[in-house]
Parts: C-alpha cells; sequence; structure tokens
C-alpha cells in the first residue's frame, strides 16, 4: 500500500476489505480485485483533493475500482476466458446496499469453504478478510512468510481452478456451512490466546481480529451459534490478564485473581450468550459459553455452580460426544461430588486411544489423584503428562505441580 | 463445468457383502446414474473389475513396460468414475454426496483440465 494522507489512510482502513469483497465478486477473481483496489486508492488520492470526496465513498471506490479490473481484463491474453464475467462497460455493476453488504460474507465463505485445508483456511481468512499483509499473517502465526504466501497461492488457484463459488450458503445449506467458518474464527482466536503475551514481539492481536471477524459476522448473519462463540470468545479473553503471573507462568482457572478479570469484557459476553440463548437451537459455541458465564459470575472458585456446569456438560456430550469433552465432564462431575467420582469416570476414558496421549487427560488425572491424597499415583501420572506435554508453559506448570508433591510428602 | 467423480472404497468391505447387499448397491447405483442424468448432470462413466484384474503399463526409454496391478500399495481402490457436469464446485460436491458407495468409501472430485487448442500446422512454439 502507497502512503496516503491520514484522511485517505482513514478511509483506506474502512473501506478496502469491503471494495474488495465487491470486485471480488464483479471480476472474479481475487488478484485482479486485489490490484483493483490499490488503482481505486490511487485514483482517489489524485481526484478527491480536486473535486472533492464523493457522497458514497465506498461506490465510488468500487466502480473506479471496477473500471481499471475490465481495462486489465481487456489488456491481458485472459480476456477471451474472462470476458463472460464483464458486464458492457458502460452498465453500473450491481452496487445494491444489501449486494455489498452480502460481499463480505461471500468472501468469508469461500475463505473458510470446507475444501480448502485447514491451515489455508486460516491464512486466507487473516489475509482477505482481516486485511493483513502476508507477512502479518506469517509472524502471528509462527510461520515463514514465503510458507504462508505459498498456501495462500495454492488456497487461491484452487478456488479458481476447482470453481470454489462466490457466495454465501443458502438458507438450507447454511447449517452445513457454518461451522467451518465458526471454527476458523475460534481457531485463530485461540492461536492467538495460547500464547504467552509478554514474549511475543508480536503487533497484531488474533484474538482481537478473531473478535473483530465474529462481531461482523454477527451483523451479517445474526444466527444463534455465531452469538454463541462472540459471547465465547469474550469471556476468555476477559480472563487475559489473569491467566498468567508476573513471570509469564500460567494459572488455573482455580487459582487465578479474579480481580483482574476485565468485568466489561464479561458483561459484554453476557450480553453476546444472552442474544444467543433466544434462539434455538442452543449450540455447541453457546454451551460452551455458558459454561465459561458461570465461572465469570463466582468471585470465588468455591462459590462456583458445579452443579449447573455438569448440566451443560451433560448436554454437550449428548450432542456433541467427543473423548476431550468427556474429560471436562469428568474433572467438572470430580468438583461437583468427589475425586473419586471423577477418578472413576477417567478410568473409563482410559480406554480411549486418543486419551492415553493426550497429556490433559494425564494432569487431570494427577490432579484428582492428588486431591485424594495419593500422592505416589498422583506423581506418576504427572510424570506421565510430562511425557506427552510439548508447550514449555504447560511443561513448567506440570513440574511446579509435580515439585509441589514431592514437598509434600 | 465438469468435474471427475473417482469412487474409491476397500475392495475387502465389497468382498464381505452377501449377494442381496452387492445387488442393492448395485442398483442403487443405476438408479443413481438415471437420476443424474435426468438432470443433466451426467456426461459419462463406469465401474471399474477388481483391482487385481489391473495391469500397469510405463514406457521408459522407449521401452514399454508392463507389470501386475497398481505401482502404488493403497488403502483404498479406484473402483470407478463418473464425469459430471455441475454449475460450480458445490454443486459437483453436492452431487458426489450422492453416489452410493460415497458411505462406504470416498470420491475424489476433481475438476476436469481442458486441453490447450490443437496447435495447427506450420506454427512451431
Amino acid at each position: 500500500m502507497r502512503p496516503h494522507p491520514p484522511l485517505l489512510d482513514t478511509l483506506y482502513r474502512t473501506h478496502a476489505r469491503r471494495v474488495q469483497a465487491t470486485l471480488i465478486r464483479l471480476l472474479g477473481d481475487f488478484e485482479l480485485a486485489e490490484e483493483a483496489v490499490q488503482d481505486a486508492f490511487a485514483a482517489a488520492v489524485q481526484q478527491w483533493p480536486v473535486d472533492g470526496m464523493p457522497d458514497n465513498p465506498r461506490a465510488w471506490l468500487i466502480r473506479t475500482g471496477y473500471h481499471c479490473g475490465v481495462t486489465q481484463i481487456r489488456q491481458r491474453s485472459t480476456a477471451q476466458r474472462r470476458a463472460h464475467l464483464l458486464l458492457p462497460a458502460d452498465e453500473i455493476p450491481d452496487l445494491e446496499p444489501d449486494t455489498i453488504q452480502d460481499d463480505a460474507l461471500r468472501l468469508l465463505f469461500t475463505c473458510c469453504h470446507p475444501s480448502l485445508s485447514m491451515e489455508a483456511r486460516v491464512a486466507l481468512t487473516l489475509r482477505e478478510m482481516c486485511g493483513l499483509t502476508t507477512e502479518q499473517v506469517a509472524s502471528a502465526l509462527l510461520m515463514k512468510a514465503a510458507t504462508v504466501a505459498q498456501r495462500i497461492v495454492r488456497a487461491k488457484r484452487k478456488i479458481r481452478h476447482a470453481n470454489i463459488p462466490y457466495e454465501v450458503p443458502s438458507q438450507d445449506e447454511l447449517p452445513a456451512r457454518l461451522p467451518a467458518v465458526l471454527q476458523v474464527i475460534y481457531l485463530v482466536f485461540n492461536e492467538g490466546y495460547s500464547r504467552s503475551t509478554g514474549s511475543q514481539v508480536v503487533d497484531i492481536s488474533l484474538t482481537q481480529e478473531a473478535m473483530r471477524l465474529g462481531e461482523e459476522l454477527a451483523s451479517l448473519l445474526p444466527e444463534g451459534e455465531v452469538f454463541g462463540l462472540l459471547a465465547l470468545m469474550r469471556l476468555s479473553d476477559a480472563r487475559r490478564d489473569a491467566r498468567q503471573d508476573s513471570t509469564g507462568e500460567l494459572v488455573t482457572l482455580e487459582h487465578q485473581d479474579r480481580g483482574l478479570w476485565h468485568q466489561a469484557d464479561i458483561r459484554s459476553g453476557i450480553a453476546w450468550l444472552e442474544q444467543a440463548l433466544a434462539m434455538t437451537p442452543t449450540g455447541y459455541y453457546t454451551l460452551q459459553a455458558s459454561i465459561a458465564a458461570v465461572h465469570s459470575q463466582a468471585s470465588h472458585p468455591g462459590q462456583t455452580d458445579w452443579r449447573r456446569i455438569v448440566r451443560l456438560y451433560d448436554a454437550l456430550c449428548l450432542r456433541h460426544p467427543s473423548p476431550v469433552l468427556a474429560l471436562n465432564r469428568a474433572v467438572a462431575i470430580a468438583m461437583k461430588e468427589s475425586p473419586a467420582a471423577g477418578l472413576q469416570l477417567l478410568s473409563e476414558l482410559e480406554q480411549h486411544p486418543q486419551m492415553n496421549r493426550y497429556y490433559l487427560f494425564h494432569a487431570a488425572q494427577a490432579d484428582l489423584l492428588r486431591r485424594q491424597g495419593r500422592h505416589e499415583d498422583a506423581r506418576l501420572a504427572y510424570q506421565q503428562a510430562l511425557a506427552l506435554v510439548n508447550q514449555a508453559p504447560e511443561k513448567r506448570f506440570l513440574l511446579k505441580q509435580l515439585a509441589g508433591l514431592e514437598g509434600a510428602q | 463445468m465438469k468435474y471427475a467423480a473417482l469412487v474409491y472404497y476397500q475392495e475387502q468391505l465389497i468382498h464381505a457383502m452377501s449377494d442381496q447387499e452387492w445387488h442393492d448397491l448395485n442398483q442403487e447405483c443405476i438408479a443413481g446414474v438415471e437420476r443424474l442424468t435426468a438432470q443433466g448432470h451426467y456426461v459419462a462413466g463406469q465401474a471399474l473389475q477388481p483391482i487385481e484384474t489391473a495391469t500397469t503399463v510405463r514406457v521408459r526409454d522407449g521401452e514399454t513396460l508392463i507389470s501386475d496391478g497398481p505401482f502404488a500399495e493403497t488403502k483404498e481402490q479406484l473402483a470407478g468414475f463418473y464425469l459430471l457436469e455441475a454449475h460450480d464446485l458445490n454443486e459437483a460436491l453436492q452431487l458426489a454426496s450422492r453416489i452410493p458407495p460415497a458411505r462406504l468409501g470416498s470420491i475424489e472430485v476433481r475438476p476436469i483440465r481442458e486441453l490447450p487448442p490443437k496447435q495447427t500446422t506450420g506454427e512451431t512454439s
């Protein structure tokens, strides 16, 4: 992007992504649309200071970008192939406000199409929907810029060659297609959330980008699960300052200083949750957000309504059976009833091959054994967890727990 | 736009079927082709004999090499193919999801690639 005067800079941030989303539809090509956006802003830099700002800057930019794109197509050897996409030069493309609104959704559903790999969906969404540069995407995902660039190029090629349509799924397809979009947004959020913020020199906050995307999606597609995901992200993000101590070590929910939780974010999360709960059916993210809300509303760990949390996990496990959810449910039951009740459920889960390789399974088992006073068994379980864990902060946390156990003996 | 839908499954699953199940599956496929044809989506297609009947041909340094079976050991074997006419990938995927063996194995959906126009004599590039 060329340097713009401050006003244009603001306009660029406000309009560029939306203008591009519409130009992709009109020109039928990602790269061409990207160039056309740049050309339209270059024209604006020249013309607006002289002629004054148009009444509808976005429509002006779309029209100008469209004409730049058309000129490009005519000059290229590919003109023959794309000619059918083009309207006659004097015909004004469809700039109905509703159609323009939907272009952002079309772009999001295309970037998150299930026929693209998850990695490609994340990179493409950050690049095209959040307007990050390839370098910013790479640094945010802790990857090489060349790898990200390659992924994006491949994804765009697939969109073009396999003819992935640029459209919002119809109402009856939506239930099947929306989860893929929400999954990308939540993955972006978690990618940001699971990082230790202290040691990072990244100016892009993936958690912020994910929440912005969620809000944009909610304004375009007010579905219950969109609100549920937003609620879940807000309520998790509200704990951002409490989940690490001053040395950057992880602090579990139980030991967090709840005074550090951001109450404004909790209120906003609860408000989204209420909107989600007003719509049926209650989906995966809404139930997860409901659990987060129960924790948020307890000013002390002892006040946690574990009965309600167990009920919510029951509903989740019924609708989305998975060993990871069953593990969380077992821990909740341990808190509601007794460590022995939790351990009983964990021993049933032990058969599952996925659980045996999952460090959190062994860590949960260790914690319940410790609570029961079975220190030797707990020690063995912590060691199993340590053998499986990859992330440094989690490893340090487990070592600390293990050291605490030795001290207790 | 044309898409190839390549049907893969583990032949063991088929071998384990009863005669009645095998008969039903075939009838279901026939009905599927009739439906695709009626909707204008069917261009061509064929079921294939089991992998043990396959022979692989390669030409290296002008020499024709013939060997038994396919080159790679794979879990699922190519069992048939369809050539479909669909508006875009979403439509092609929706059509592929209704091919009966999708329940047993997998359907690989690929856009077809048009070869460039035939070079006319006299051009050399």
